[in-house]
């Protein structure tokens, strides 16, 4: 025996007590650091891609030339040209030919584009001045955000106070397409994309994995086969996505002949993506629903069906949703896989249907995010804010369903 | 031409169902024997037929794509209508409509749980098949021991080392931050966290857990890849720009949110008499929880881990945008590596060719990918299995 005075006694309970702080503290601090880690990734993500949200304009007056635009077809003027004739006017000093070069790219091609777009809608405008928001190239408007610095900071400081430059929303980022030209790339062929992929796979991957929850929660028989099903769904959970992708291009690609890069591929291997996770979250929903609401059915006369159909599955809904929008929300957010099936290259336009040529959200970050301009860094993580964004509001709605409809039982 | 299908089915699916109500409250309404089952049923037995019957003329003349467009359209409206007016014609009173249809439901619903073992062997047969034909050309033993991974380069090397070596450090990496970050805030949520801590740290995981790994692949590459090559830079080592260490504590930080999870709800499932028994005993809490609560909890932990192995194993947008292209056979966490997932990617990205090694050996990484994380949640599911066994 050990014989324990009073003073050892209590330097080894302060010893004892001093580790449980330690240990205490130890936890705390993981989550801590968890924490400030999302902290500072979601700040870091905000802080580059705030300046996304803004483009810059000049107040510039340009003369729609009638010997360069005919009224009969205003599609084809050239209004390049005539954007660069009125920046000339505007700065007659600038007359070497490297000085002009640097004073043409002072504009985006977008302003000339606008200007095409203003004429074709109202060909009186030929021949009159049009007082033109002149959208600036993306190294001017890096510039003026004070992003970067210039070679021919005294050109933009003079075009800034002589055009009247100033900062607006840039609606842009959310009504274009993908462009080469940063100023002018947009999410909304990517959108689109992403809507198409994400409804063909839900509209696939919830009836099937209510259906198949249903099956194995409620009618299936304990045997092998079902344990096979089981193991089966619970693996298939795991693998990873990008298998998903090889699944989708030497099957639905090379076997049945879908076309590439097209949402229908997208949404097909998304669907099998989410399936095993929408078939585990519904089998939860309708784990919970006592047994003695099936039975108080079964006793009054249903059916096994219709006790599950009319009794069981209603009260089980909200779980299913619940568990169906954090499977959208991945989906949403998945990007690998649909690397393989060909979604992932330049595409200006917004794609029309399933079979059209398409790219996704998630996609459309990866591919900025490759791109060399230091303008698209910042369109990347405008991007993300999007994407974020969306997947926030989706987790919210199955938030708030949880909240408003969880029973206990 | 898929949309007129679906249109078609569904607008004879839904006359259908209306006659055949009509018709069997029609008979009701004569009285001259009771009906077996509802009208409703009747209607959605009609109705269901009629769904089946153009599905299926759909898919096979859309997978038999000759002759002109509407051919599909047609030959489902034909169908559809030929079936819908047989049934229509069988509805008698004593038909068991209810039956049937339960019958058409359940095997609906077994079909469906089939897809999922569907798509395990649609995985399997895509990954071998090509992978044979890989194998054909490539010496199996060269793949799986050869340390020079090139397959662009002439003569093409393809040897799996440099890939797995790469893929196991920054799995190393990702699982020695994940591991004590995730176990140590799961305990601290499930011992000692109030109420209104908890309300704050679920959600928190949460929004880590979900968000997209495309975007810790940009913060990795572009935020923390810089930092850690300035700081290396500043006490004198040389960093690579896409270093190993990069990518792997970002999907460190990825993977911390699953194993709390898992890691608090296997905590919770230990019973409270156990610890009770320890307090009794004068233990302090963390004694109880180093000693007992642990000790109890370490299958389901081991299990957590593994999982989160195969998780890391797999990830792909992290190690795609952060870690390099290069096949470097290092284990150096400041040098540049690179993954079995970042080749698969880059090999099958743009034009592929299926008769060339280099796209077939994108489906061999595939092969190796799958039956590796196949086998961790194999063992990992059975652990977690029998550990719940033992104290429910």
């Amino acid at each position: 025996m050990i014989e324990l005075t009073q003073s050892t006694g209590n330097s080894f309970l302060a010893k004892r007590y001093s580790s449980e702080r330690r240990f205490k503290i130890y936890g705390a601090l993981a989550l801590i650091i968890t924490t400030l880690f999302l902290f500072f990734l979601l700040f870091d993500i905000v802080s580059k891609g705030w300046p996304a949200f803004f483009e810059h304009h000049a107040k510039l007056e340009v003369l729609v030339d009638p010997a360069k635009v005919s009224a009969q077809e205003p599609k084809a003027g050239e209004y390049t040209a005539m954007v660069k004739a009125a920046m000339q006017e505007r700065f007659p000093d600038v007359t070497e030919r490297a000085a002009k070069k640097v004073l043409n790219s002072v504009l985006s091609q977008g302003a000339a584009d606008d200007l095409r777009d203003l004429v074709v809608k109202d060909p009186s405008l030929i021949g009159k001045t049009v007082k033109l928001d002149a959208l600036m190239s993306d190294q001017s408007d890096l510039y003026y955000k004070g992003l970067v610095s210039s070679d021919n900071a005294a050109l933009l400081d003079s075009v800034k106070t002589k055009l009247n430059v100033s900062q607006a929303v840039s609606w842009r980022f959310f009504s274009n397409s993908d462009s080469r030209e940063p100023e002018l790339a947009g999410l909304w062929g990517a959108f689109v994309g992403s809507i198409l992929t994400v409804s063909l796979a839900l509209g696939l991957g919830l009836p099937l994995g209510v259906a198949a929850a249903i099956y194995l929660e409620q009618f299936a028989p304990k045997n092998r086969w079902t344990d096979l099903i089981e193991v089966n769904i619970n693996n298939l959970a795991a693998v990873p996505s990008i298998i998903f992708g090889l699944l989708g291009l030497a099957m639905f690609l090379n076997v049945f002949g879908l076309p590439r890069s097209a949402p229908v591929v997208g949404g097909l291997v998304i669907a099998l993506l989410v399936l095993p996770t929408i078939i585990i979250a519904a089998r939860a929903a309708l784990k919970v629903v006592p047994p003695s609401i099936k039975e108080a059915a079964l006793g009054v006369g249903a059916s096994h069906q219709q006790a599950i159909f009319h009794h069981v599955l209603p009260l089980a809904l909200p779980g299913i949703m619940t568990g169906t929008i954090l499977g959208l929300a991945r989906a949403f957010g998945e990007t690998a896989p649909l690397l393989m099936i060909g979604m992932v290259a330049f595409i200006a336009d917004t794609p029309q249907g399933f079979t059209d040529a398409a790219t996704v959200l998630p996609v459309q970050i990866y591919l900025w995010s490759d791109l060399p301009e230091l303008a698209f860094q910042s369109k990347t993580a405008g991007a993300i804010i999007v994407l974020i964004t969306v997947l926030f509001s989706l987790n919210a709605v199955a938030i708030y369903l949880r909240r408003r409809f969880e029973r206990r039982w | 031409m898929v949309i007129w299908c679906l249109a078609i089915i569904v607008a004879l699916m839904i006359g259908t169902y209306v006659l055949a109500v009509g018709r069997a409250t029609k008979l009701r309404a004569a009285g001259a024997q009771t009906l077996n089952s509802l009208p409703a049923y009747h209607g959605l037995l009609a109705g269901s037929i009629v769904l089946i019957g153009g599905l299926l003329v759909a898919g096979v003349s859309l997978f038999m794509p000759s002759g002109p467009a509407w051919v599909a359209p047609a030959a489902v409206a034909v169908v559809g209508t030929a079936l819908g007016g047989l049934a229509l014609q069988r509805i008698i009173p004593a038909l068991r409509a209810r039956r049937s249809f339960e019958t058409i439901v359940l095997a609906v619903l077994i079909l469906s749980s089939v897809v999922a073992v569907l798509t395990t062997v649609g995985i399997f047969a895509s990954v071998v098949f090509e992978s044979i034909i890989f194998f054909k050309q490539v010496n199996i033993f060269g793949f799986l021991f050869g340390t020079n991974w090139a397959p662009t380069g002439s003569p093409p090397g393809f040897g799996f080392l440099p890939l797995l070596v790469g893929t196991i450090l920054i799995t190393t990496i990702a699982i020695s931050v994940a591991t004590p970050l995730g176990l140590l805030s799961a305990i601290y949520m499930a011992e000692y966290a109030t109420q209104g801590t908890r309300r704050i740290i679920k959600p928190v995981l949460e929004i880590l857990a979900g968000i997209p790994t495309v975007v810790l692949g940009f913060f990795a590459a572009l935020t923390v890849a810089p930092l850690i090559r300035n700081s290396g830079e500043a006490i004198g080592l040389t960093v690579s720009s896409e270093s190993a260490l990069a990518a792997g504590l970002v999907m460190g930080m990825m993977i911390v949110p699953l194993i709390s999870s898992l890691s608090d709800d296997i905590i919770n499932a230990v019973p409270q008499s156990l610890r009770d028994g320890s307090y009794a005993m004068g233990a302090t809490k963390s004694e109880t929880i180093k000693r007992v609560v642990l000790p109890a909890a370490l299958p389901g932990i081991v299990s957590a881990i593994m999982l989160a192995i195969s998780r890391a194993v797999g990830e792909t947008m992290i190690v795609v945008m952060a870690a390099g292209l290069a096949a470097n056979l290092s284990i150096n966490p400041l040098a540049a590596v690179s993954t079995i997932t970042v080749q698969i990617a880059t090999l099958l990205v743009g034009d592929q060719e299926f008769d060339s090694p280099k796209t077939l050996s994108a489906f061999a990484l595939g092969l190796v990918l799958f039956f590796f994380t196949l086998i961790l949640n194999y063992i990992a599911l059975r652990i977690v299995q029998r550990y719940r066994q033992a104290y429910d």
